[in-house]
């Protein structure tokens, strides 16, 4: 049948199994509205307060379904302000299509009203993107994205589609939704090397990383950390990937890790690093990260494999299928005098690194919300001290519960993505722990939680500063607080209430205690504003390029 | 490592847009091209094209896999010197001094190239063969006084059954 290039875009949504859409119009993407408008019976559009806020919710979305995020935007500045939302999914590999309207095809390059070359801006934070100028070829190119997006490591795509290519029509096919492309298949040999090695090692340690949760793959991981006895650690992305209750569990490791996970890893002799890029963050100095163990390194991208560090092993392959397939090979291993040695890392005092011992802490702040939390209730944060505060307190216990800007680090991240979250699990309660530094970035999507009646508590951690920044500041810039002491007069809670959602403070236990009880019972937005003391550190912290020795505890 | 010069040949998709990601690749991951050349194959839906880019083992491996990541590239392969054949074009126009000519059109005899054009002040020399060969008549020419002068850099294949295709 002919239809116009929206409604094929419509079509093509439908035939992917989207359901939801965010975004927001404009000029150059009036044809697709007016499409959206026929079509709301069946896809539900979120409209938000900025397009960076509709970019971070379609990732917020992804992140938490496994599905692709949509977003919509229009040209020109509609088009940039998504890219920060893209840069940040592309960084943690969300599988994302953002479309993009464009000026019509005869105006591309003469600098036309709001036109914008969005695929050349994109062309490093998209794992691919497409301009389509022939009508003909958008629904395959559409498909295509989609394909692209969810395949292999996942990531965004754009396709920009000008106006008059939306006006023209073509012929429709349905067609089913597109499959992933196989994934590459491991290598036998490499898996029986990797087997070998674990079989040889005395000191195993387990590090998992964000492909762990996409992959689906914590179940296996944790059976490959009980055959091999090894602990387990973690970087941020691959928090959720593991149960916190799981008795192998060390925590985050690295610059702002636990001190045993980074400790038990220091003293390993073999690494087992599962669906991770071996980020700065996590490393440290790369030459003490590696010295004195054998590296092995499970990833499904080939590019990965020594990146970032050299590694003696590599297996290519989807990271759940490459952990099953080691399990079977893997006769069950014993190692007493590790386990005992990490087990006394674990209860060594440097673990304790609460600051202040009383008062409203950032660590009571995150583990009384916590408590109040169903296990598959979704936490999503903002950029800062408060998400590596979320990142060491809060007990995830199920995967894709953890939202956050991991590898762009992107503050003004949480509001659009716990929107996008909540909306991906059917509108359940979602936690999303911000600071007043990041939430004044990003605020003005309150408006799109209180509009869509959305079970969200925001609990600000308030210090005044910008507190990440503040903190390295005392620690490497002599404690020139160069632009971060703020001290702003924002009073959140008649910013919420202006907004139409509920504002409570809290300056003590107490107060907060009162806070959680109400705020939990709402089934609407809800801001809890927490006075913290701008002197809490997110501690212990490893400096940049430094290794265990240098850890900052107190 | 040391740094060395290699080659790497690909196989991409024949559409706009295609030398821009490929460029904007080595330019954001910090790879050296010192040339690129690019032309449609015998099937129209495909470019090859042919790098040459420095750097250790390290940039290497990374070059290709970073390469292969790309949605429009089809086929990458880092050549082997030993199996690969270079050849370059290189336009060069050379000051015409009195009583020079037939020195100048011996000298583009010796290295097999052709006089494709003449004006009174200057000859226009065509030189086509491996990249050192190149450099060599640069050299001559260069004593009798270069107008101006451009290459396109090398494109490489591999020999016999040594194809992109298998490689």
């Amino acid at each position: 049948m002919q239809l116009s290039g929206a409604e094929i875009l419509m079509k093509v949504l439908l035939e992917q199994g989207v359901d939801t859409v965010f975004g927001y119009p404009g000029g150059n993407v009036l044809n697709i509205y007016d499409e959206l408008y026929h079509y709301s019976d069946r896809i539900a559009h979120y409209i938000t307060c900025h397009e960076q806020g509709a970019a971070h919710a379609a990732d917020g979305y992804a992140r938490v379904t496994g599905k692709p995020g949509v977003v919509i935007a229009t040209s020109g500045p509609g088009a940039t302000n998504l890219v920060t939302g893209i840069a940040s999914a592309y960084f943690d590999s969300t599988p994302m299509v953002a479309i993009t309207g464009n000026v019509p095809v005869a105006l591309l390059g003469r600098d036309s009203f709001q036109e914008v070359d969005i695929a050349g801006v994109t062309m490093p934070v998209t794992k691919h993107n497409y301009i389509v100028k022939d009508v003909n070829r958008l629904a395959h190119t559409l498909r295509e994205a989609f394909q692209v997006a969810i395949s292999g490591r996942p990531g965004p795509v754009l396709v920009d589609i000008p106006k008059d290519v939306q006006i023209a029509s073509a012929e429709y096919e349905p067609q089913s939704a597109q499959q992933k492309r196989p994934d590459p298949a491991a290598r036998e040999e490499d898996i029986a090397r990797a087997a070998e090695a674990i079989a040889q090692a005395k000191r195993p340690y387990i590090y998992c990383g964000g492909g762990v949760v996409i992959a689906e793959a914590g179940e296996e991981l944790a059976r490959l950390a009980d055959i091999a006895d090894a602990p387990i650690g973690c970087s941020m992305m691959g928090r959720s990937a593991v149960s916190a209750d799981n008795p192998r569990y060390l925590g985050m490791m690295g610059m702002h890790g636990r001190y045993a996970s980074t400790k038990a890893l220091n003293e390993s002799d073999l690494l087992i690093a599962v669906g991770t890029r071996f980020s700065d963050r996590a490393t440290g100095d790369k030459s003490e990260f590696s010295r004195g163990r054998k590296l092995l390194h499970i990833d499904i991208d080939p590019a990965e494999i020594s990146k970032n560090i050299g590694v003696d092993m590599s297996i290519i392959g989807n990271v759940k299928v490459v952990l099953a397939a080691i399990c079977a090979r893997l006769a069950q291993q014993r190692h007493e005098e590790w386990t005992a040695e990490v087990a006394a890392m674990r209860e060594s005092r440097d673990n304790d690194i609460s600051m202040c011992q009383s008062g409203l802490t950032p660590e009571f702040i995150i583990e009384r919300a916590g408590s109040r939390m169903r296990p598959d209730e979704t936490v999503a944060t903002d950029v800062g001290q408060h998400q590596m505060w979320t990142t060491l307190y809060y007990r995830f216990t199920r995967p894709r519960t953890f939202i956050t800007s991991g590898g762009l680090g992107a503050m003004g991240f949480g509001m659009g993505a716990a929107i996008g979250s909540c909306i991906g699990r059917g509108k359940k309660r979602t936690l999303l722990f911000t600071s007043d530094g990041s939430f004044h970035m990003n605020l003005n999507e309150l408006a799109t939680a209180v509009t869509n009646g959305l079970p969200l508590v925001i609990v600000v951690l308030n210090n005044g500063v910008l507190g990440m920044v503040y903190q390295w500041q005392d620690l490497f810039f002599g404690g020139r607080h160069s632009n971060t002491a703020l001290f702003r007069k924002t009073d959140f809670v008649k910013l919420a209430e202006a907004f139409g959602a509920k504002g409570l403070r809290a300056e003590t236990r107490e107060e907060y205690e009162t806070c959680l009880a109400e705020a939990f019972r709402m089934q609407t937005p809800v801001l809890i504003d927490c006075a913290v003391d701008c002197a809490e550190r997110v501690l212990p912290m490893i400096p940049p390029n430094k290794g265990i020795s240098d850890i900052i505890l107190k | 490592m040391d740094k060395e010069q290699f080659v790497v040949s690909l196989l991409v998709a024949n559409h706009f847009g295609v030398l821009t990601r490929i460029s904007a690749l080595f330019a954001r991951r910090a790879f050296n091209i010192d040339s690129l050349t690019v032309g449609v194959t015998e099937d129209p839906d495909f470019s090859r094209m042919t790098i040459i880019a420095q750097g250790d083992d390290y940039i290497k491996e990374q070059i290709v896999k970073q390469l292969q990541k790309l949605e429009d590239v089809k086929l990458v392969q880092l050549m082997h010197a030993d199996q690969t054949v270079l050849r370059e074009l290189m336009i060069v126009k050379v000051r015409l001094q009195p009583g020079k000519l037939s020195e100048l059109v011996e000298a583009a005899n010796t290295y097999r190239a052709s006089v494709i054009d003449l004006s009174p002040d200057s000859i226009l020399i065509e030189v086509t063969g491996e990249p050192g060969k190149l450099n060599a008549a640069l050299e001559y020419f260069r004593a009798h006084g270069i107008i101006e002068m451009s290459r396109t850099g090398p494109s490489a294949m591999g020999r016999s059954t040594y194809c992109l295709a298998n490689g």
